[in-house]
């Protein structure tokens, strides 16, 4: 497949919208060149014949690990909510997600 | 003088009585104090806690259950999750952050009598090879103040090196703790994936992430490494029977060990000191018996692509749980959920994290995947098969661990692409997830050069015997900085 010689500002609008991060319009720019740079380094990878080669997505492969299904040791809520910048009533707090 | 003492020979003291534990500590944090302010190792100093691990230690040696490196103290990548002890991964993300959990490693460092004296500085994330990515400060180089220590756990490599412990943790996710090693004169060992458990090791690459020790000796490496290891079902991706097994490490021979010597590690990108440096180590292990063979490895050229591609993807989703919402501070921003998160994170992740992230989600992203992280990934197997090939015939696959000595902070002349290239000896035992040391090996311009050992998945317990064996007939091994 064809990649792009190089990737547009809208596009990398688009990746930061997906990837969570708020920018502005000077970082944007900062990161089209950056990441220009970095896929054109990329290249010497797509000449490469890779047919029939298995991707390794794993250093070390192991097959099926299984865990008995027990109960075991959790955190309390009170540790696993100690370092929440907002908590209430033993709950996680976040700003509204669904309007009523 | 503790400090200056290898851990096997403070542990041989205390067990002795001719030190206790306290006052080894004492002599650990008053060194700390009066060098760490030249040098910036360390994020975080745990006295309090410290002193009590102490006292603990000093009763396992006293109940005469201390084990080869009880009281010995231990510093800390603070990557790591250490419970009451704060764990920021050098970020603002996760500034204030107190685990209320220990990382497996941590734990068994502590259960094995270990004591830790804090946290160290590293790139935000491990992302980087000098330390200057931390959100806090950089870390300085003791052979040279002006210099960085490498990275991306600079922290942890100066700590052993100025010598304010005599062993420290750090994660190796494309030479992490190798580079640095090499840059501060030091060893530094990544075990083979899946031998030390990556539990409560702050995700970057998960695939490629191992966390392994820092040390003056191969010695020491190999039984901080015994400590770290095993099997640990809190990682799924732990291997069975995996503890690292010292017990034989003094019985290596060099007499017909067959190295084989890539030659795309020899590239024109290496400097001549480095090159001299390491020649004249090949030279006198030739006259030890050892064999050398020069090869060809191709995949080695594709490395660092095929590394900045798998591991900005790997962490690009593995940075996806810091938003604002469990831990960290939160960036209050419009009224809605994905402002607060997109706020929160766009302000306080450092730019090259932002960049691995943007690069990972666009290597990941609809119409791309194919032709950049399914490639990425064939590569990597045509990596692994070659160096497997190789190692059917050779014992070790040897280069220098970095193409350069330490480099100036702050320099005009390496962008961080620049950066980046300097991984290329390093990335292979990533992506094959075998084990591979750098010890000394050398001086150039009056800095130290590092040897990369690599081994085949699984032969940690060979590759340390052979790493102890050179390390012996080294004649320009390690070497104190000159520091005060």
């Amino acid at each position: 497949m064809m990649v792009p010689m190089s990737i547009s500002l809208d596009e990398v609008r688009h990746v930061a919208r997906l990837a969570r991060l708020e920018l502005d319009d000077a970082e944007l720019m900062t990161f089209q060149g950056e990441l220009n740079a970095l896929l054109g380094h990329f290249e010497d990878i797509q000449s490469i014949d890779t047919a029939g080669l298995d991707p390794k997505p794993h250093a070390v492969a192991l097959k099926n690990v299984w865990a008995l299904d027990v109960p075991g040791k959790t955190l309390q809520r009170e540790d696993a909510l100690r370092n929440a910048p907002a908590s209430k009533a033993g709950l996680f707090i976040v700003p509204t997600i669904i309007e009523e | 003088m503790v400090c200056q003492l290898t851990a096997t020979e403070l542990a041989d003291k205390l067990r002795k009585r001719e030190v206790s534990v306290r006052e080894a500590l004492d002599e650990c944090l008053a060194r700390i104090r009066r060098v760490d302010p030249d040098y910036s190792a360390f994020l975080h100093v745990s006295e309090e806690a410290a002193i009590v691990e102490a006292a603990s230690a000093q009763k396992l040696i006293d109940d005469g259950e201390g084990g080869p490196l009880t009281g010995v103290p231990l510093a800390v990548k603070d990557n790591m999750c250490t419970s009451g002890l704060p764990t920021t991964c050098s970020s603002k993300i996760l500034e204030g952050f107190v685990p209320p959990y220990d990382a497996t490693a941590i734990a068994q460092a502590r259960s094995a009598g270990l004591v830790i004296v804090g946290k160290t500085n590293l790139d935000e994330f491990a992302m980087g090879t000098s330390t200057e990515n931390s959100a806090f400060f950089p870390t300085r180089n003791p052979w040279n103040p002006d210099l960085s220590p490498g990275g991306s756990s600079g922290g942890s490599a100066v700590a052993v090196a100025a010598e304010m412990t005599q062993l420290s943790l750090g994660s190796d996710t494309g030479g992490s703790i190798r580079q640095p090693a090499s840059l501060c004169g030091i060893v530094g060992f990544k075990p083979t994936y899946g031998r030390v458990s990556r539990y409560g090791l702050i995700a970057f690459g998960s695939s490629l992430d191992q966390i392994g020790p820092f040390a003056r000796t191969v010695e020491d490496a190999a039984l901080m490494s015994s400590v770290l290891s095993g099997h640990d079902p809190l990682d799924s991706t732990s291997q069975k029977d995996s503890q690292i097994d010292v017990t034989g490490l003094k019985k290596g021979s060099l007499k017909g060990l067959k190295v084989a010597l890539p030659k795309e590690f020899h590239s024109d990108s290496i400097e001549p000191g480095v090159r001299e440096a390491l020649d004249f180590a090949i030279d006198a292990l030739k006259k030890e018996g050892v064999e050398f063979t020069e090869v060809s490895l191709p995949s080695i050229k594709l490395g660092v692509t095929t590394y900045y591609i798998i591991a900005p993807a790997e962490a690009s989703s593995n940075l996806a749980r810091f938003d604002g919402v469990r831990y960290g501070p939160r960036v209050e921003a419009g009224t809605d959920h994905i402002g607060m998160v997109s706020a929160t994170r766009g302000r306080l992740f450092g730019h090259e994290v932002k960049l691995r992230i943007m690069v990972g989600t666009y290597a990941l992203s609809a119409g791309y995947y194919d032709a950049y992280y399914h490639r990425a990934q064939q590569v990597r197997r045509l990596m692994a098969d070659e160096f497997e090939r190789t190692f059917k015939d050779f014992d070790l696959v040897m280069g220098p661990t970095s193409p350069c000595v330490a480099f100036p902070l702050d320099s005009e002349d390496l962008d961080q692409m620049a950066l980046k290239l300097m991984d290329y000896c390093t990335i292979p035992a990533n992506m094959g997830g075998f084990p591979s040391i750098s010890i000394p090996c050398g001086l150039s311009n009056g800095l130290p050069v590092g040897m990369l050992l690599n081994g085949p998945v699984n032969g940690d317990e060979r590759l340390l015997q052979t790493a102890h064996a050179i390390e012996r007939a080294l004649p320009h091994g390690h070497k104190r900085p000159p520091m005060p």
